[in-house]
């Protein structure tokens, strides 16, 4: 008796597929050529993890040390230089309709967006693990009330939410962290939920009820790190998501405010110089797509790494 | 039958119990609150804004302002908009039919390509198109829908001057064919994500159909490879995904809100987007559960239908 499971985010399936050793229709290539296939894709797995963590890396590294080593600082005002096109002059990546400097705003920017992403991450990792580990470990009517939260919370998608919150809150870059992860626990305290009632009852978790010691203990000491791995890796898949929900309510209007900037409202009045001068759309978006892109690789990547089910092949 | 039909229906009613609770909480325990909006007019004392709480009832308890509220919503009165006056039922209504036919249009679009690039990828796994395929609805999963959406405007509204830049209709022109030009676009962006999700679960799907004894069977009869393909196959792999179609609908109606504000669609988003600008609580906390009564009756509706053409389920 699944209850209404009103789920937004989906975790992909794994890429081998449940028939991924089976035969397949029209026949089956040798055994060998299929044994290499498999080292292929592993090897190819594996890079795509490693191509999204060097994204990362790179993204952060320019975030951090980039506003350092630029001759333009990111809120100078150039009126005589506003719109240059990117690769003309001595701004690299162009000038918006101030004339500030593009890498130098994507670079701070990036600082924004990546710091409220990962907090997020945090935060709801930490808050869905805690209401997770609670509603596996004492089952009952608090598990089930804890749950049917989680699916309530569920039911809204989440920038319906998130907008409620954020219109209604002063933006702050700390508050714009708290709400996005007050919209994106849920998955990890499914997730988690799970795998604590079902470690529960395992002969680990059962000695060491029987040897005395406290719930507390047998929660975070016991269970919680036997649930680590399916935890990193949605956390990791969870700063993607954080990224993309406050670039969408940045973009909005609602989320981190002008003069500091972040990829998402960057794009903020982007829309009415498009015919004009369109890097200033496409820079940010293509920001926010690396650094998004980078998370779920490498958090599918992990997933295929640590998940327990691929070893036995 | 019957009875899996009432527990479920009795299960979505306690969700949709709580998920009022949750709206509710949202707005009312925000600072500012619905009295907000009228701050902004110049000339409002202390008096007035105590007045118009008192008159609307908000400087009662909050659990009794719930009942109060929870009381007229059970009796189909969902409150007025603070914007026009117009009951909230009447103006989401006069939005959802423009959300709903770019929802659809969307589907429609993310089905058939999604469906295509998963069976392919399933029939030549770890081909080239399957790795690219894989890759390529990463990529998808990962650009923000508004970012696509105005790349889409300036390659094809911009530069090739294919599409309108957004709107319904053209102003003077109100014709089927200038509607679908306007729809091309949103749909298209809506799309992305619902293709890159579709394909993958497809994929996997298939895969697993694929080395049920049935197929090996129907290899096995000597049967032409497109027919086992397109009947054993295909028509099985597609029936677990009909879960999944109800599954997307947060991410859909979510997708939609961001669709319709780049391209200006007179939709639920848009209209959701405008509440929040101007604080209309009425139509907010409408929106709020209508959006949250879709998406139950939609998973609800999936779990049906899948037991209707899967006799192997049996609810009850």
């Amino acid at each position: 008796m699944t209850p209404a499971s009103a789920s937004t985010e989906l975790p992909l399936p794994s890429r081998e597929g449940a028939g991924g050793a089976g035969p397949q229709v029209g026949g089956s290539p040798p055994v060998a050529a299929r044994r290499a296939g498999r080292g292929v894709r592993r090897f190819i797995r594996h890079r795509l993890a490693l191509i999204g963590f060097a994204t990362i890396v790179v993204l952060a590294l320019a975030a951090a040390l980039g506003p350092y080593l630029d001759p333009f600082n990111d809120l100078h005002i150039d009126i005589l230089h506003r719109f240059a096109p990117p690769f003309s002059g001595p701004h690299l990546l162009g000038t918006d309709q101030l004339g500030r400097d593009m890498l130098a705003r994507l670079e701070m920017a990036g600082r924004v967006s990546l710091t409220v992403g990962c907090a997020a991450m945090v935060l709801s990792t930490i808050t869905g693990t805690v209401i997770g580990v609670l509603a596996g470990y004492y089952g009952g009517a608090v598990g089930a009330a804890l749950m049917r939260f989680v699916d309530a919370m569920l039911c809204f998608p989440s920038i319906f939410l998130l907008l409620a919150l954020a219109a209604f809150v002063q933006p702050s870059l700390l508050s714009i962290t708290v709400i996005i992860a007050a919209t994106g626990w849920m998955e990890v305290a499914r997730l988690v939920e799970a795998q604590i009632r079902s470690l529960r009852d395992r002969d680990f978790a059962v000695a060491a009820l029987a040897l005395g010691a406290p719930d507390r203990t047998i929660m975070f000491r016991e269970l919680i790190p036997n649930a680590v791995a399916p935890i990193v890796v949605a956390s990791t898949l969870n700063v993607a998501r954080a990224i993309l929900l406050e670039s969408y309510i940045s973009f909005l209007g609602y989320g981190i405010q002008p003069p500091v900037p972040s990829w998402g409202n960057m794009l903020n009045n982007a829309q009415e110089y498009l015919t004009t001068a369109p890097w200033l759309a496409i820079l940010p978006g293509a920001a926010i797509t690396l650094a998004v892109t980078g998370f779920n690789f490498l958090g599918d990547g992990l997933r295929d790494a640590l998940d327990p089910r691929l070893d036995v092949r | 039958m019957t009875a899996y039909l009432l527990r479920r229906l009795g299960q979505s009613l306690l969700l949709l119990w709580i998920v009022s609770m949750i709206g509710f909480a949202v707005l009312h325990l925000a600072p500012g609150g619905p009295l907000a909006q009228f701050t902004l007019t110049p000339g409002m004392t202390q008096a007035d804004l105590a007045r118009i709480a008192h008159q609307m009832g908000l400087d009662r308890p909050l659990p009794l302002q719930y009942w109060e509220w929870l009381r007229h919503m059970l009796a189909g009165d969902w409150g007025r908009s603070y914007r026009d006056n117009q009951p909230v039922l009447t103006v989401i209504g006069g939005h959802l039919p423009a959300t709903l036919e770019l929802m659809v249009s969307s589907t429609l679009l993310a089905v058939v390509l999604g469906t295509w690039v998963g069976v392919l990828g399933a029939l030549r796994q770890r081909s080239l198109f399957d790795y690219l395929a894989t890759v390529g609805a990463m990529v998808a999963l990962s650009i923000p829908t508004f970012w696509f959406g105005l790349v889409v405007i300036y390659a094809f509204s911009v530069k090739l001057d294919w599409l309108p830049v957004g709107g319904m209709y053209t102003i003077g022109n109100g014709s089927f064919a200038d509607y679908v030009h306007h729809l091309i676009a949103p749909a298209m962006v809506l799309a992305l994500v619902t293709v890159a999700i579709w394909s993958r679960y497809m994929r996997s799907s298939m895969l697993e159909v694929s080395s049920q004894d049935y197929v090996r069977t129907a290899v096995a009869k000597g049967l032409p490879r497109r027919v086992v393909i397109l009947r054993h196959a295909l028509r099985n792999a597609l029936l677990p995904m009909i879960t999944l179609a109800g599954l997307q609908l947060p991410t859909l109606l979510g997708g939609a809100l961001v669709t319709e504000t780049v391209f200006t669609w007179p939709g639920m988003g848009r209209l959701y987007l405008d509440s929040i600008g101007y604080r209309d609580y009425p139509v907010i906390m409408g929106l709020l559960m209508f959006t949250a009564l879709l998406v139950l009756l939609g998973n609800l509706g999936a779990d049906l239908l899948y037991a209707i053409y899967d006799p192997r389920i049996r609810l009850d």
